[in-house]
């Protein structure tokens, strides 16, 4: 049963957990949108979610990791867990001279995209839940 | 990796940010300082931004790398009856450049505000996370 509950939650579970990591690297693409020689960075979400749902979570969640403190120390992962999202970057449509590839337009539109998507994503869980706690009421 | 991540991203950006405001703000304080503590004209002062990942890490916020003075040549103005000019009656006058100062504080401007956005944003999206299954 509660197997079957989890599996009914868990493509939204992945889907909150990708939107959370987009988010942060959009944040960290408008943050960096003055820093010289900065490459902006995204990831293809449907790649990265199509993973998550079909091998299981991505890196960062198994919460088990090495921390580094270190740029010299090799990354290490508990057992598992799958490669890290595919991180890739940007094609600039309009280069700059100090080879920043942040274009600001897009990242925030992006960005703002992905909110929506992300408050979608806690309004379907939302209603999946309520619909659970329905079912698990009572007739009175 | 999580949401709260995302928190020290912007607040890095936001003090990055509000740094060059103070540069760009003592640049334009002190484009007339004839003389400063030695004696000398005031020279412009540039920072320079870095991102700022964690070992390992491929996304970060940002932070200040330096502050560094701008080398170029003093502005030369003829003013015989001033104090400090030299024995041809010209002043070395600060290598501020007010123009490229005032681009640079509404950059600087701009940025932040962005900035200010995204926390913002993240925010009411990390609250609304709060009250999943209410």
């Amino acid at each position: 049963m509660i197997d079957r509950l989890n599996a009914s939650l868990n493509f939204m579970q992945q889907s909150l957990n990708l939107r959370a990591e987009r988010q942060e690297v959009l944040s960290a693409n408008i943050a960096n949108a003055d820093t010289p020689g900065y490459k902006a960075r995204d990831f293809d979400f449907r790649a990265e979610l199509d993973r998550a749902v079909n091998q299981g979570r991505a890196e960062g969640q198994s919460g088990l990791s090495l921390s580094m403190t270190s740029s010299r120390h090799i990354p290490a992962q508990a057992n598992g867990s799958v490669g890290g999202i595919d991180m890739m970057y940007r094609n600039p449509t309009q280069p700059s001279l100090d080879g920043n590839t942040v274009d600001m337009d897009m990242e925030r539109v992006n960005f703002a995209d992905n909110a929506v998507h992300y408050q979608a994503d806690v309004q379907f869980l939302t209603s999946r839940l309520q619909g659970l706690k329905n079912a698990m009421q009572r007739e009175s | 990796m999580s949401l709260f991540n995302v928190f020290n991203i912007s607040g890095s950006a936001l003090s990055a940010q509000s740094q060059r405001m103070n540069v760009t703000a003592s640049n334009l304080a002190n484009a007339d300082s004839v003389a400063g503590p030695d004696g000398q004209p005031y020279r412009a002062k540039q920072l320079t931004f870095e991102m700022a990942a964690e070992p390992g890490q491929q996304i970060g916020g940002v932070r200040v790398a330096g502050i560094s003075e701008d080398q170029s040549e003093f502005r030369r103005l003829f003013d015989p009856k001033n104090p400090a000019a030299d024995d041809q009656g010209y002043v070395n006058m600060p290598n501020v450049d007010t123009t490229s100062e005032m681009v640079n504080m509404i950059s600087a401007a701009r940025s932040y505000q962005a900035n200010v956005e995204v926390l913002n944003t993240n925010k009411s999206l990390m609250l609304k996370t709060l009250t999943l299954g209410q």
